[in-house]
């Protein structure tokens, strides 16, 4: 385990926080801009769903450490609806997506480790993560 | 990324910043498109710009550096729009492949094969709108003095009605005479469809029996496109239809039978609403425009009529067909 630190979700405003948060971590892991960008890019998509369906949740951001590979983790969760159908959100051209390339599987794509735990009514905790090359 | 392209970039870069000539440019244009070839993304692009811009122009102030950053953070999600379009347009391509054997499968389970029957002379032609066809052709004989043929129009096109005719093909299968009465074909076809289809499924279809004993050809219809009989004798066409309800809708449905007694020189038309509803941009094709045509063939044997038809109207839609198309002709020889 790494350090972690979090940001709570409750307004647009809090997603400018969350990524603060997470280019600053990324920073310090030492990932060059265009990595430290796609990294803040997939914590407005997270926070931004958290933001729009689930209402409040939070944003944490590890850095990572093992052997010698070192890393960022995204962890979004709620306590939300739940994600009914994760196969279909994961979906190239699927809902929110519509060909702006956004959506889970944009996320997915800008990073290099994705995990979706949810289950209905409960909520859903997203785990996103990045290595340093 | 490999520092190679790092290399090549700035020396095209370079060059240009120097001369700003057009043959400069043909070697940045020649150069992105290796970078596409490798999966470099318009994000990663900037990036290499910035880096080398530093050794070529390094004095610049330290705002415009800050804006390539800005400019990164802009291309991020067209390179995600153009991932997503990358997986999508190779998604088409397998539904595509997947749709090419999908009709190979149909084009198999369609074969059909015309009865050859004394004084008769049979012809059709069925060609589907897209992919795959809706539109369905069969027939039963003994080979010598009874032939039957079924002609049905599943509405809707594609995949779905392509799967629903494939039910009305295993119930013709059960249908292996074709001493069988046509209302008494349609009854049992209709309890096929009924069980198996869905609601928003209707299948119209014909069937018709030509018995050369008597040279009479009886017909019932589940709602499909009445049947044309040309009288040779009086130089006219009379329409054969037939009450009876889309197959799949009742269970109980019940079909009227006609019959007609052919003389020779005489024909029967069947066919489905891709052939009366041909459209050009100018609106439906004419019905007497289509009995024209048919007409102009009559002296012809029927596989060349019915070849005819196609192509003509095809022609007049522009090579484009709009709906399944299929032209049975039937011939008293």
């Amino acid at each position: 385990m790494g350090y972690r630190s979090s940001v709570d979700i409750h307004t647009e405003w809090d997603i400018v926080a969350a990524r603060q948060l997470g280019r600053n971590e990324a920073k310090k892991v030492g990932f060059g801009t265009v990595d430290q960008a796609r990294i803040t890019t997939a914590i407005s998509e997270l926070a931004r769903n958290i933001y729009l369906y689930a209402g409040a949740g939070k944003i944490e951001i590890e850095r990572l450490n093992e052997n010698d590979l070192f890393g960022i983790a995204i962890i979004a969760s709620d306590e939300g609806p739940g994600i009914p159908d994760v196969r279909k959100v994961m979906e190239d051209g699927y809902s929110t997506s519509g060909g702006l390339g956004a959506g889970m599987p944009g996320v997915k794509r800008l990073m290099d480790d994705f995990r979706v735990d949810t289950e209905k009514g409960k909520g859903t905790k997203i785990t996103a993560v990045k290595w340093l090359r | 990324m490999p520092q190679q392209t790092e290399t090549e970039y700035k020396e095209i870069l370079r060059q240009y910043l120097e001369n700003q000539s057009e043959q400069n440019l043909y070697m940045g244009e020649a150069f992105s498109r290796k970078l596409i070839e490798k999966d470099i993304s318009p994000e990663e692009v900037i990036s290499i710009h910035k880096s080398a811009l530093k050794d070529v122009l390094p004095g610049l102030p330290s705002k415009v550096w800050h804006s390539f950053d800005f400019l990164i953070e802009m291309m991020i999600r067209y390179g995600l729009a153009l991932k997503e379009h990358q997986s999508l347009v190779k998604r088409q391509e397998e539904m595509q492949l997947e749709m090419e054997v999908a009709s190979k499968v149909q084009e198999t389970l369609l074969k059909t094969k015309i009865p050859v029957v004394e004084g008769m002379d049979l012809g059709y032609v069925t060609v589907p709108s897209r992919t795959m066809s809706g539109d369905y052709i069969y027939f039963v004989g003994n080979d010598m003095d009874e032939a039957g043929v079924a002609v049905a129009d599943v509405m809707g096109k594609g995949i779905p009605a392509a799967l629903c005719m494939s039910m009305v093909k295993f119930g013709m299968d059960s249908v292996q005479h074709s001493s069988e009465g046509p209302s008494g074909v349609l009854s049992v076809i209709n309890r096929i469809v009924e069980k198996s289809v869905n609601d928003s499924m209707f299948v119209t279809m014909m069937y018709g029996r030509y018995d050369a004993k008597s040279s009479t050809f009886s017909y019932a219809s589940a709602g499909h496109e009445p049947a044309l009989h040309y009288v040779a004798s009086e130089n006219r066409f009379v329409e054969l239809d037939a009450k009876g309800l889309l197959l799949g809708v009742s269970p109980d449905a019940r079909y009227e039978e006609g019959s007609v007694a052919l003389e020779r020189g005489d024909f029967i038309a069947i066919m489905t609403d891709g052939v009366t509803e041909a459209r050009t941009p100018e609106g439906f094709v004419e019905k007497d425009t289509i009995l024209e045509i048919i007409s102009s063939v009559k002296d012809r044997p029927a596989q060349e009529m019915a070849e005819h038809v196609f192509a003509e109207l095809d022609r007049m839609q522009g090579f484009r067909l709009q709906d399944d198309f299929s032209l049975v002709i039937l011939k008293k020889e």
